[in-house]
């Protein structure tokens, strides 16, 4: 086996490692309340409903779909089961529709809202946050003060406050929504621009907030190699500008990108509740409405998703991370 | 640590950050002595704009927003230093055994660790929010807590590991000295900067998750906190309504409190770590 094969099976044992233990924590997590789950979340959710048949319908749903009557093991079993199957139960709220077919019309959209923002603020935060290391002086002092209040924002403050300014003062963009409602989703420019122009404040915000802490850290990072002895030394050889930057930035990079990997699952969450400001379509608007709703299976369909989805996004990092940085490269070969 | 002191003083970003968040602090502490009601009171119609009686509107309810605001900034920040305490209590002794005691104990504890920086806590936060029915601010504080240690963890690991190796230490341990006594005396002044910072930041982070779990739905009950404000205001649709001060006064103050927060973080960097001194 060769060494990055090596390093794969490694990582790839842990990321197992770590999503068995996810699924557990989701499945055993909201069982630890006392008493009954199901008698208890159908109380709750009856409340509102006179009709007795119904209430009974949504009681023996999930007493066979979660199991109750049997030991926690053998319903984790069936969870477990469940899951395989791509059957994560029936949701209370929208009864009798498949939590499934919820999440699979809702991932599109926020695939598509926060894969380019979160990557887009990534690439602009650390080529500022270079580039106000490297010039220092007054760039630097505006920049690093203004990135470090953008980062203490919250996601979702930063989403409110330009809702309220480019959408309802200004009317610029859509108050809501993936696309004007009255519209059927078909392949045309009206609905693509409709589509576009809803997409741009969510889009716009999780940007803002991304490129706020990047550049921090990318600034920080630089000024560190900045400092570091080969730096100096390069400059006495008479080396250029340009290269020793050159130098200086690819080490800076490799510590953002595991930092990438690292705080993705942060971006996610943050990024998210962006949704339900916009009432975009994505996941975070359901699990806003799953929460209000005391929708059980919807909320645990949805927490499971991002947790694997930011397995997934961490997993792929580390495993470019690996082609990519030479120390990497250079532990697998002491390996051998 | 008299010496380190005084550095902090002359630093601008440090002191600009602690005067912030000093003012902010002696403002919600004072503030509610002086004005005696109930922040809850319903006292005006609903979303009524900024005048001289009420300084900041009135919310949905017809509650003085000005009033809320000072209780949601006490709450706030209450909950936020208790998340801090426990992440890092929790971090540091996690990262105390692992780098101190090695060994298998420290694979254990490093995989765990690993693991649940990948999880994102903001999931466990809401799965354990979820399931709990009673929810106080001291709860909400806790759960966030319990849910941001691992990157503490790991970076006193890290430097743990490294200081266990230092002749200071061999010496402390062939004197006969108990471990305790070692990790006490020989190594936490080493880390004690670097737990002072981290606990800066768990206090802000800890500002921040509170904010995001009460904006889910998922916040404290029977308290006034700043997320529980901005819930009210989309709840409600206070932008609909144009009541921008039903939210964006909530929304400056956590960021000027994490802005203060992550300042004084920086500027005890830069002291601590002179070499990004820029």
């Amino acid at each position: 086996m060769n060494a990055y094969a090596k390093y794969f099976v490694k990582k790839l044992f842990w990321y197992l490692v770590t999503l068995v233990i996810a699924v557990s924590l989701n499945f055993f997590l909201p069982r630890m309340i006392e008493g009954n789950p199901v008698a208890m979340i159908v109380s709750q959710m009856t409340k509102g409903m006179t009709d007795s048949d119904t209430i009974k319908r949504v009681y023996e749903t999930f007493i066979q779909e979660f199991g109750v009557d049997k030991p926690l093991w053998q319903q984790f079993l069936i969870y477990v089961q469940n899951l395989f199957t791509g059957n994560l139960g029936t949701s209370f709220g929208l009864y009798p529709k498949k939590v499934t077919d919820i999440l699979a019309s809702a991932v599109p959209w926020t695939i598509g809202l926060q894969l380019p923002a979160i990557l887009v603020g990534w690439i602009l935060g650390n080529v500022l946050g270079a580039v106000a290391a490297y010039k220092k002086g007054v760039f630097d002092k505006v920049v690093f003060p203004v990135a470090l209040f953008v980062n203490s924002i919250p996601f979702f403050t930063l989403a409110i406050i330009m809702l309220y300014v480019f959408a309802l003062t200004l009317g610029w963009f859509p108050l809501s929504g993936g696309y004007d409602f009255q519209m059927i989703p078909q392949l045309s420019f009206e609905f693509i621009g409709s589509v576009i122009r809803h997409h741009t404040l969510p889009f716009l915000s999780i940007v803002l907030v991304t490129i706020g802490g990047q550049a921090i850290g990318m600034r920080e990072m630089s000024i560190y190699e900045l400092n570091a002895d080969y730096v100096l030394y390069s400059k006495l050889l008479g080396i250029r500008d340009s290269r020793i930057s050159r130098y200086v930035f690819r080490n800076a990079m490799l510590p953002q990108i595991t930092g990438l990997a690292l705080s993705i699952g942060t971006m996610v969450g943050g990024s998210l509740i962006c949704e339900i400001v916009f009432s975009y379509p994505g996941i975070g608007t359901w699990l806003f409405t799953a929460i209000r709703q005391l929708d059980y299976p919807l909320i645990s369909g949805c927490t499971l998703l991002i947790a694997l989805s930011v397995l997934l996004a961490n997993f792929t990092i580390d495993i470019i991370y690996g082609f990519i940085d030479p120390r990497i490269k250079a532990s697998q070969m002491e390996d051998q | 640590m008299k010496n380190s002191f005084n550095i902090l003083i002359k630093s601008p970003k440090f002191m600009l950050g602690a005067g912030i968040f000093i003012v902010m602090l002696a403002l919600v502490l004072i503030f509610p002595m002086i004005n005696k009601k109930d922040p809850l009171e319903m006292i005006a119609l609903a979303f009524q704009p900024p005048s001289s009686q009420l300084w900041l509107g009135s919310d949905n309810f017809g509650r003085d927003l000005f009033l809320e605001l000072m209780y949601g900034i006490q709450t706030s920040i209450r909950v936020g230093l208790i998340a801090g305490v426990f992440a890092t209590v929790i971090g540091l002794i996690i990262g105390l055994a692992s780098g101190y005691i090695g060994g298998i104990v420290d694979n254990l504890l490093t995989s765990i660790t690993n693991i649940f920086i990948v999880i994102p806590s903001f999931i466990i936060l809401i799965l354990i929010s979820v399931s709990i029915n009673s929810r106080s601010s001291l709860v909400t504080a806790i759960i966030i807590g319990i849910t941001s240690w691992p990157w503490t963890a790991r970076a006193v690991r890290a430097q743990t590991s490294s200081l266990r190796n230092r002749d200071h230490v061999h010496i402390a341990k062939i004197s006969g000295h108990s471990t305790p006594r070692i990790i006490v005396f020989e190594i936490l002044p080493y880390i004690a900067s670097y737990v002072v910072m981290a606990f800066v930041l768990q206090t802000a982070s800890g500002i921040l998750s509170e904010a995001s779990i009460s904006m889910l739905g998922l916040g404290p009950y029977n308290t006034i906190s700043l997320g529980i404000i901005m819930n009210w205001a989309l709840v409600f649709e206070a932008p609909v309504a144009g009541a921008w001060w039903a939210f964006i006064p909530a929304a400056l103050s956590i960021a000027l409190i994490t802005f203060s927060l992550y300042m004084m973080n920086t500027g005890m960097d830069e002291i601590f770590n002179p070499k990004i001194r820029s």
